[in-house]
């Protein structure tokens, strides 16, 4: 194989083509700048727990609690609710350490369970983070519950404010625009992080845990200690991702955090291929231009066919998500972009 | 003390539902280990075809326990059908698969499962006809329905017929050899495969019969209802000590009672103000007749899973439950 | 090595497109058509949720808008000369924020004039600030939470009446006609249901009601015995719940089983007549509140043409948006433009009769007094007993009484509702 050779001059095509994408979009319509910035948002949340699910084998069906509780923090240390204004600098890393926090919290007693009951915890716990978040209004307003937080600032850098149009050497530059950017540079981070872990010795920690953790301790890994480092990365991912979205919202409410976000999340990382960075990617991308896909598609079609709109677009989105999971599980076990430990295993598995 | 009896059935009928449904999550994972994530749509699905049956008999003028008996009637085939089907399509072909595939597989057809029902039945909150007529006794103060009592029986009666179905057919002892060891199972001369099938059938039919109970009792059937019951039968399985039939009972009766009794009394135990030295420091809040409450019955919901998280970590094996061996 | 063919293809389509994106300035919408066209299209947003739990309300409030429309380019008005063609932008947000504010980008993208919704407080205040940005006016027909207009845009209005209009209705109408010693408020932990039942309380204790602490369900909670034994314990004579009729009815109906003889009251999420179907013959006799006047009252008219157009009944909020697309029409006659800079003003000082009474904002973009119609559940059939107007309660029979003379004027023969008519 000549990867080497290719790798970095297409590195470099990607890097422009990202760099020059919004622009392309913005083209089109503001608003698919918006939603590319959401497709990226989303690819934050499904390598976050790619680290947990793909990496450690854990499967966590409470991921989107992470999220909310980056999204709450940032709101609340930065809109009139507790008066509070910090800049996003502050608020991000306080935002992750926190949700890294929970995720100890939720790793810690859940510690000795197996696969499937950790996964009904994992639920049990985004569900408690949601009713709490809903809750906290009374008896001490902390969280404003199910009215939401509004008026949350945006990101400022300097007198650049994230949520206007700026020109820049005549370029008009929409807010979506500049989140577009922000985003990039968070998601190459972690991208990076999620690659640099797989080829770690904490990465190889994790793999030897998913596969068999007896003997992965006996070989002398701190089972523990890794599985808790697996909870505590992958949430505080999530808290970035909350952060963004809360920024660029400028109103959350628990609404936006129930338990289908959850599974959305978890099925971009199975779809795309648990543990493979690429694949996880893919899974994300797929995902979150679905429902955009369909909205174009799925209308007009059944418009032409039949007269009128039978199955709504949203709903063939949910047929095509649950379908998608039985497919995948039953024909590519490994995703759709497997990596290539994960295959081998698999079919191996699937042969004795 | 009438309003404790009154909270105390509350829960019971509750717990039934419950309890009914964690039967079948219960049978399921003794014998292959699995969570059916989409029992719960099984239970929405009993629920819908006989809300359909009922509304259409309802109307032609039936007495009112002859279209509930034929609701049921009609429910519980086609339960059985789609748990064949569910089983069949999603979960045998990866019955050697790691054991993450046929819970992901389980959640797919979960959504796939609800989506459909949404199409045939509408999103919207449909309304039982209101048929049966309303019986109350009084008991100790408190006032206990009709159909309180009948799911309560039912309840009961559906627990013992499963519990001599596991320990006194031939069925059930494959069933139970099955659960121990499918391999030395098919040795023996045990239909592994048919054992299982048979398995979900069953507790899809535990599930449509839930399903017309939560509807007459409660009067209301939503594609969205099987989720959240779901999750708290499971609860109440775990709680139990999942794999074994007494013990979805009692775990299913535990967590409505505690439901019952939280929602009902928590308000009061955590409100500050009832506590002198506390109702000083909070000053005004507390002041003519005020309230501090900290958690009330807005945190219904979150016992369930405090309970399911609780029992998993501290006792795994629930309140009936053997010790399970480390299967993973 | 696919992905660097891609990536080739998307530089490519990237560079073709970028001198297009850069150059793009930010035109005002619309109005730039060429003189010499007769006519001119102006573009009316309109946002809900078309798919999701709520699909239903957000088709009826879509339905209202439409017929607004349909019936504005029927009556052919001239706008700076030309004739305009309005045409309706329907967006879904699936009453989901996150979608909430891609549409409303959208809209911006489609230089719409003006927009209508959106359905929920949830998607409407983090979108207020996208339109703001752009300048474009949006009226929701349905958004309660009074966040909404406390933001500080000045594009933001709003034609219904806010959770703490609405609830001060219905709880001073308790107050005043049930006397009740203690009351027991329930809601189903939303931002309606907490908004409106906040309002409720505050309310009661402003009159020396004592309430119980607040039991909360959620807005799919089927059981509610747990916490009506609790209020039958602590002996409550009234019950306010804040939520919708699909846990509402089963409430009331628990309630009633367990042998609550408490009066029951609702807010307009509960005011419809499904309660019947829901909670049976214990729906009979509970009280509930609809912000604006009965249909009966306001407007005959427009049920008709929504009946005759639709082939159904308006469900809840039709009304309001069928007003707030009138009044964006309205705006633009008066202001002879639909450029959203020039009508804009002429759209915060209207005084305008639409099909849910009249309309005039106030400083915030609020509705101006909005009437309240307090219902009672009747041999099945919810019957108006009240008008509440700014704390004020008048009695229904009074009320049409006092109002007679409106009728009359109303069948005057228009193709648009009958506006000025009660201009003070």
């Amino acid at each position: 194989m000549n990867r080497g050779k290719l790798l970095w001059p297409g590195v470099a095509l990607i890097a422009v083509a990202l760099l020059l994408l919004p622009f392309a979009l913005s083209f089109a319509g503001t608003a698919w700048v918006r939603i590319a910035n959401f497709a990226i948002l989303y690819v934050l949340l499904a390598l976050g727990l790619n680290i947990v699910v793909g990496f450690a084998g854990l499967l966590d069906l409470g991921y989107i609690a992470f999220y909310a509780v980056g999204a709450y923090v940032y709101a609340l240390l930065a809109s009139p609710q507790f008066g509070l204004h910090l800049p996003f600098w502050v608020i991000l890393p306080i935002g992750a350490a926190v949700a890294a926090m929970f995720g100890v919290m939720l790793g810690a007693p859940t510690l000795k369970l197996r696969g499937d009951y950790l996964a009904i915890v994992t639920l049990g716990f985004g569900e408690i983070v949601r009713i709490f978040l809903n809750n906290l209004s009374q008896p001490v307003n902390i969280t404003r519950g199910p009215q939401g937080i509004a008026g949350i600032d945006p990101v400022r850098i300097g007198n650049v404010d994230f949520s206007r149009s700026d020109s820049l050497l005549g370029v008009v530059l929409s807010g979506p625009m500049k989140y577009y950017y922000l985003l990039l540079l968070l998601l190459l981070a972690i991208v990076l992080i999620n690659l640099r872990l797989q080829n770690s010795r904490i990465g190889r920690a994790w793999e030897a845990i998913r596969e068999d953790e007896v003997a992965a301790r006996a070989m002398g890994i701190d089972t523990t200690g890794m599985k808790l480092l697996a909870f505590a990365m992958g949430a505080s991912f999530g808290g970035v991702g909350g952060g963004m979205f809360a920024a660029m919202q400028g109103f959350i409410s628990p609404e936006s955090f129930v338990l289908v976000e959850s599974v959305m999340v978890v099925s971009m990382v199975v779809l795309g291929g648990m543990g493979n960075v690429p694949g996880v990617i893919l899974g994300a991308l797929l995902l979150s231009f679905v429902p955009e896909i369909l909205r174009w598609t799925v209308e007009p079609v059944q418009q032409a066919l039949f007269g009128k709109m039978l199955v709504e677009p949203e709903v063939i989105r949910m047929l095509i998500f649950g379908l998608a999971l039985v497919l995948v599980m039953l024909f590519r076990p490994a995703g759709l972009l497997p990596s290539a430990v994960r295959k081998r295993e698999l079919t191996h598995d699937r042969a004795s | 003390m009438d309003i404790f009896v009154q909270q105390l059935i509350n829960g019971l009928t509750l717990g039934a539902v419950y309890a009914v449904v964690a039967l079948g999550y219960t049978m399921v994972y003794g014998i292959i280990q699995l969570i059916n994530f989409a029992h719960g749509e099984l239970v929405m699905i009993g629920a819908m075809v006989a809300f359909t049956v009922i509304n259409l008999l309802a109307a032609a003028g039936m007495p009112p326990l002859a279209v509930v008996l034929i609701g049921t009637a009609c429910a519980v085939p086609v339960c059985m059908l789609v748990g064949y089907l569910m089983e069949r399509l999603a979960y045998r072909p990866l019955r050697q698969a790691p054991r993450l595939a046929p819970l992901i597989s389980a959640i797919g057809v979960s959504i796939v499962l609800q989506h459909l029902a949404m199409l045939v039945w509408s999103r919207n909150v449909l309304a039982f006809p209101q048929i049966i007529p309303l019986t109350t006794y009084t008991f100790a103060g408190a006032i206990v329905t009709g159909v309180q009592l009948t799911i309560l029986g039912l309840c009961f009666s559906m627990m013992a017929g499963l519990a001599l179905l596991v320990y006194r057919t031939r069925l059930g002892t494959a069933m139970r050899a099955t659960a121990q060891n499918p391999q030395v199972a098919r040795l023996m001369g045990v239909d592994v495969n048919r054992v299982i099938a048979a398995t979900f059938v069953i507790g899809a039919a535990l599930g449509a019969v839930a399903g017309v109970m939560f509807g007459t009792y409660y009067g209301v059937a939503q594609y969205t209802m099987g989720s959240v019951l779901g999750l708290k039968a499971f609860a109440a399985a775990v709680l139990g000590g999942i794999g074994n039939v007494p013990g979805a009972m009692v775990g299913g009766l535990v967590l409505g009672v505690v439901e019952a009794l939280g929602a009902g009394y928590i308000g009061d135990i955590s409100d500050l103000c009832r506590y002198g030295p506390l109702a000083g420091a909070l000053g005004e809040r507390c002041a003519d007749g005020g309230h501090f409450v900290l958690f009330g019955s807005n945190y219904q919901d979150v016992f369930a899973f405090v309970v399911l998280i609780l029992v998993l970590v501290f006792r795994p094996s629930g309140l009936l439950g053997e010790r399970v061996g480390d299967r993973a | 090595m696919k992905s660097s063919k891609i990536a080739l293809t998307l530089v490519a389509v990237a560079v073709g497109l970028i001198g297009c994106g850069k150059e793009e300035p930010k035109k005002p919408p619309v109005t730039q058509a060429p003189p010499a066209a007769p006519s001119i299209e102006i573009k009316i947003g309109h946002v809900g949720p078309l798919t999701g739990g709520i699909a239903h309300l957000g088709k009826d409030n879509e339905n209202g808008a439409r017929l607004a429309i349909d019936e504005a380019n029927a009556a052919k008005i001239k706008i700076d000369g030309k004739d305009a063609k309005f045409v309706l932008v329907a967006e879904d947000d699936q009453a989901d924020p996150k979608v909430g504010t891609t549409v409303a980008q959208k809209l911006v993208d489609a230089k719409v004039a003006g927009v209508v919704g959106h359905l929920n407080s949830g998607t409407s205040i983090p979108a207020s600030p996208i339109y703001s940005q752009a300048g474009i006016p949006v009226i929701s027909g349905s958004a309660t939470n009074p966040k909404l207009t406390e933001q500080g845009f000045k594009t933001q209005f709003r034609v219904v009446g806010r959770d703490d209009q609405q609830g001060p209705a219905i709880a001073s109408y308790l107050a005043e006609t049930k006397k009740p010693k203690l009351v027991a408020v329930i809601d189903d932990a939303t931002a309606y249901g907490e908004g409106i039942a906040n309002e409720v309380e505050k309310t009661l204790k402003a009159a020396n009601i004592k309430v119980l602490p607040r039991e909360k369900g959620t807005d799919k909670t089927t059981d509610w015995k747990a916490i009506l034994t609790k209020v039958k314990g602590k002996n409550a004579d009234a019950v306010f719940y804040g939520g919708m009729d699909a846990t509402g009815g089963p409430l009331l109906k628990q309630g009633r089983e367990l042998g609550l003889k408490a009066v029951f009251s609702f807010g307009d999420g509960a005011c419809t007549d499904d309660m019947t179907k829901l909670a049976g013959a214990s729906a009979e006799g509970l009280l509930c509140s609809q912000a604006g006047l009965p249909p009966q009252a306001a407007d005959k008219k427009f049920l008709d043409a929504y009946k005759k157009k639709f082939n159904v009944d308006p469900i809840l909020y039709a009304p309001f948006t069928y007003d707030a697309a009138n009044l964006l029409i309205e705006a633009m006659k008066r202001a002879n433009s639909a450029d959203p800079a020039k009508y804009l003003p002429e759209l915060t000082k209207l005084n305008f009769k639409g099909a849910t009474g009249n309309i005039a904002f106030d400083e915030k973009g609020d509705r101006k007094d909005a009437e309240m119609t307090i219902f009672t559940m009747k041999d099945g059939k919810l019957a108006p007993i009240a008008i509440v107007k700014g704390g004020k309660t008048t009695d229904y029979a009074e009320f049409m009484k006092a109002a007679a003379p409106a009728p009359a004027a109303a069948p005057a023969p228009a193709a648009e509702p009958a506006k000025d008519a009660a201009k003070k």
